[in-house]
């Protein structure tokens, strides 16, 4: 009772709204990073071959990404301001190193993102295809920066390097290339960015599939649905390749993670068995009712049956991170990932067979998958950050001691603020998004501008009438 | 004032420029949003709306720019500050969440549902102006800090002074957004927003006197820093060139140059925000903490200015192209515009 109490203290607050709050986010970046790159990647198919189908799907996409990218936008400008004030501590200690890593993705990728979004959104007739392709192009290119710099800044925090420690007790760059490229970065990095493609290849695939299974032979759907499913069969193999490189780099650099994640609470000195499940216990420091297969975990990990491996009981207690959650979501994450890959290549079976859009089992199970990749990026997300636990720089700083010197009440309101406000604002976007989603891409398919009815009545008849209709139903 | 140039005052200048461009861009943008209850009628709702839907993103980035440099640059000031305005903090956050999604989301809805969003992008504007202007009150009104923490109370930030800052914000972005609309509408939304400029500029005149007459009274080095002698050889100028700049405005007001007054006020902006700089400095945390304490080390500093140097102007460059290609007059018949 005392401990339960005891946790609820302003700092178990300040971490719960931070999960939120940043849970809440990385769904919107891990979408637009995808879906920018598929826009670039359907007007430059459009601008080859001037067939219609893509300009359709572009402008298509296009309206949900610009709704995708605003709730990105200003769930992302909580999070700049939350290391203040919620881990005031932390930003005098790391602010040296992670500040400018932040300022230099807010430099090279933040601003060319927004520079170049309002000519994306509204800008094709003002300024000519070339023109509008490039801005595009550079909105892609900015979330693919911005990915670089906040997985250094986030990897950086995993496996700190080229640092020093100066007299007010800061964390200094001694290297700023060792900081950059810091041993986990590299890895995490190529693990994100597949994930937000397949994430977004998974919502393109089923909105296709839903508008297939009403009529197999529309165009719009057809080609989004081929797209898609070949993204999913040939990345989600190279992802899951990734994953493992990326867990073998863990290994080596945050051991306690893995142990947590395999549910490895005892060393194995002759091959450790593969927990597939089971019930972790962390106040025993076991796993019940554990279902495992013998010898498995030394032979992924370390490529040997016989390999002797590690468990939590050589580390000490207090720098145990919480098993269960990272057991559990760790597991997901992977369950997910061989699911996608079982869907592509089932996706590459029925193509051979010339029923790629025909197969109502294949469109049900591509529907189904929809919301896979959020899901798995989130269970992935909790799993690398829970497992960095109990420390914010992972055994230099403890949480403990990152937090502000905040007080309950004030911590306890901001969170209840911002999940009322998420809640009622961003599954309200969900449900626009959605709302688009259910109507099929058609000919003269028009971007954000047109869709304003004001304007929609003065370009074209049809535009208008569609509108018209949007609204009555 | 011994003015030394090194380089933590050379990062003192990049982050007082990055939030001046915030301001200045954000501040038309958020303008529009506490103006918005004033133009009822739909289409020129959706005019004001599109006159600054492609930009208004990039406007908002400089705030994560001001956050996110403060941090880098000087993480005690970062670290003190933002516990110190924890309210303020959190309130403009969410004002920001509700008018930014408010671009896409009022589109997207059928017209009964389309009020609740026009209603979020007012209110969110005024909550985020609020408090802003609030914020920037608690800290020239001194914060209290102990060893490398904040160190007063949770209402600390709430006095007649931060509010007067406050009310004085949303009245000088009003202005902006006002003026921005007499550069870029025409016929009745221009004439009402000419009716408006004429009241925000008397408004933000008295504001403006109203904060400036208050400061010096708040500490004994602000006085000293504006009245002694011989600093007010420095000082003297820039009440004498608010004054000329009032001219200048009242005069495009009454001529009808459409482009002059937004312009105008932005140099108004400019000298407030000069002013403001003058009783800083050099604190970074008034009366508590200067730009020297609170740098981060010689090596983050430099590491972050070759960016700056390489990337502002490239950022300055695309940003006025945005600009230009959505130049002019926006009408409500045309596509986009």
């Amino acid at each position: 009772m005392a401990v339960m109490f005891e946790g609820w203290d302003a700092g178990v607050l300040a971490r719960a709204q931070f999960a939120f709050t940043m849970s809440f986010h990385i769904v919107f970046p891990a979408f637009s990073i995808g879906l920018a790159s598929y826009l670039a990647v359907l007007e430059a198919l459009w601008l080859w071959t001037a067939r219609e189908v893509f300009i359709n799907l572009f402008n298509y996409w296009l309206k949900i990404f610009a709704i995708a990218f605003g709730m990105g936008v200003v769930s992302g400008i909580v999070m700049s301001y939350q290391f203040g004030t919620n881990w005031s501590v932390f930003s005098d200690k790391a602010g040296p190193i992670v500040g400018p890593l932040m300022a230099y993705e807010v430099l090279t990728a933040f601003f060319l993102e927004a520079g170049f979004l309002g000519v994306m959104l509204f800008g094709l007739e003002r300024v000519g295809h070339r023109l509008h392709f490039m801005a595009t192009v550079m909105v892609a290119i900015g979330t693919l920066i911005s990915a670089f710099w906040i997985l250094s800044a986030n990897s950086w925090m995993q496996t700190p390097a080229g640092y020093a420690v100066n007299a007010e007790g800061q964390f200094v760059a001694a290297s700023w290339l060792n900081v950059i490229f810091n041993p986990s970065f590299p890895y995490r990095l190529v693990h994100m960015v597949l994930a937000a493609y397949l994430t977004t290849a998974l919502v393109v695939g089923a909105v296709g599939a839903f508008h297939l299974r009403r009529d197999s032979h529309l165009a719009g759907p057809r080609v989004m649905f081929s797209m898609a499913m070949w993204m999913a069969t040939l990345v989600a193999p190279i992802q899951i390749l990734a994953g493992d490189q990326q867990g073998l780099n863990t290994l080596a650099h945050q051991p306690a993670k893995v142990m947590a994640m395999e549910g490895h609470f005892q060393s194995h000195k002759e091959g450790a068995p593969l927990i597939l499940f089971g019930l972790p216990d962390q106040a025993a420091g076991k796993v019940r009712f554990a279902v495992e297969i013998p010898k498995l975990s030394s032979l992924i990990l370390k490529h040997s049956i016989e390999a002797p491996l590690d468990g939590l009981d050589t580390v000490p207690r207090q720098n145990w991170p919480p098993v269960p959650i990272i057991f559990w979501t760790f597991r997901i994450m992977v369950g997910l990932g061989f699911l996608i890959m079982g869907l592509g290549l089932f996706s590459l079976c029925e193509r051979g067979r010339g029923k790629l859009y025909q197969s109502r089992l294949l469109l049900l199970f591509a529907m189904a998958m929809g919301p896979a990749g959020f899901v798995a990026v989130l269970a992935g997300w909790f799993t690398t950050e829970t497992g960095r636990q109990p420390f914010t720089i992972f055994g230099l700083l403890r949480t403990a001691e990152s937090v502000s010197p905040l007080a309950s009440p004030a911590v306890a309101s901001s969170l209840v603020a911002f999940v009322i406000v998420y809640f009622t604002v961003f599954s309200t976007g969900v449900i626009y998004i959605l709302r688009l989603m259910g109507k099929p891409p058609h000919h003269g398919e028009q971007g954000p501008q047109a869709d304003i009815p004001a304007r929609a009545a003065g370009i074209t008849p049809a535009a208008a009438a569609a509108s018209a209709r949007g609204a009555a139903g | 004032m011994n003015v030394a140039i090194d380089i933590a005052t050379v990062w003192a200048f990049i982050i007082a420029f990055a939030v001046f461009v915030y301001v200045v861009m954000d501040g038309f943008d958020l303008g529009l949003g506490i103006l918005f209850p004033l133009f009822p009628n739909k289409t020129d709702r959706d005019v004001i709306m599109n006159s600054v839907a492609p930009v208004w993103d990039g406007n908002e980035t400089w705030l994560v720019l001001g956050g996110g440099g403060l941090m880098a640059a000087f993480p005690l000031a970062y670290s003190i500050l933002m516990p110190a305005l924890y309210t303020p903090v959190i309130a403009m956050l969410v004002g920001l969440i509700f008018r930014g999604v408010a671009f896409e989301f009022r589109w997207r809805t059928t017209r009964s549902e389309r009020n609740r969003w026009d209603f979020a992008f007012a209110g969110g504007s005024l909550l985020a102006t609020l408090a802003q202007g609030i914020a920037l009150g608690a800290i020239l009104q001194g914060i209290h800090v102990e060893g490398r923490h904040y160190a007063g109370g949770w209402w600390d930030w709430l006095t007649p002074f931060s509010i007067l800052t406050g009310l004085a914000l949303v009245i000088g972005y009003a202005l902006l957004g006002a003026t921005w609309l007499v550069m870029k509408t025409e016929g009745e939304v221009r004439d009402r927003a000419y009716t408006l400029s004429w009241f925000l500029l008397f408004a933000m005149l008295g504001a403006i006197g109203a904060v400036s007459i208050a400061t010096p009274f708040l500490d004994v080095q602000y006085a000293r820093r504006w009245f002694a002698w011989p600093n007010v050889i420095l000082t003297a100028p820039v009440p004498i060139a608010v004054a000329a700049v009032t001219v200048m405005l009242l005069r495009s007001l009454v001529s009808r140059q459409d482009y002059r007054p937004f312009f105008l006020s932005l140099a108004l902006f400019a000298l407030s925000y000069a002013g403001l700089g003058i009783s800083m400095y050099p604190y970074i945390v008034p009366q508590s903490v200067t730009i020297w304490q609170a740098a981060s080390p010689k090596s983050s500093q430099v590491f972050m200015l070759f960016g700056v140097a390489a990337l502002i102007p490239l950022i300055l460059a695309y940003t006025a192209w945005a600009y230009w290609v959505f130049r002019g007059k926006v009408r409500p018949e045309s596509s986009y515009h």
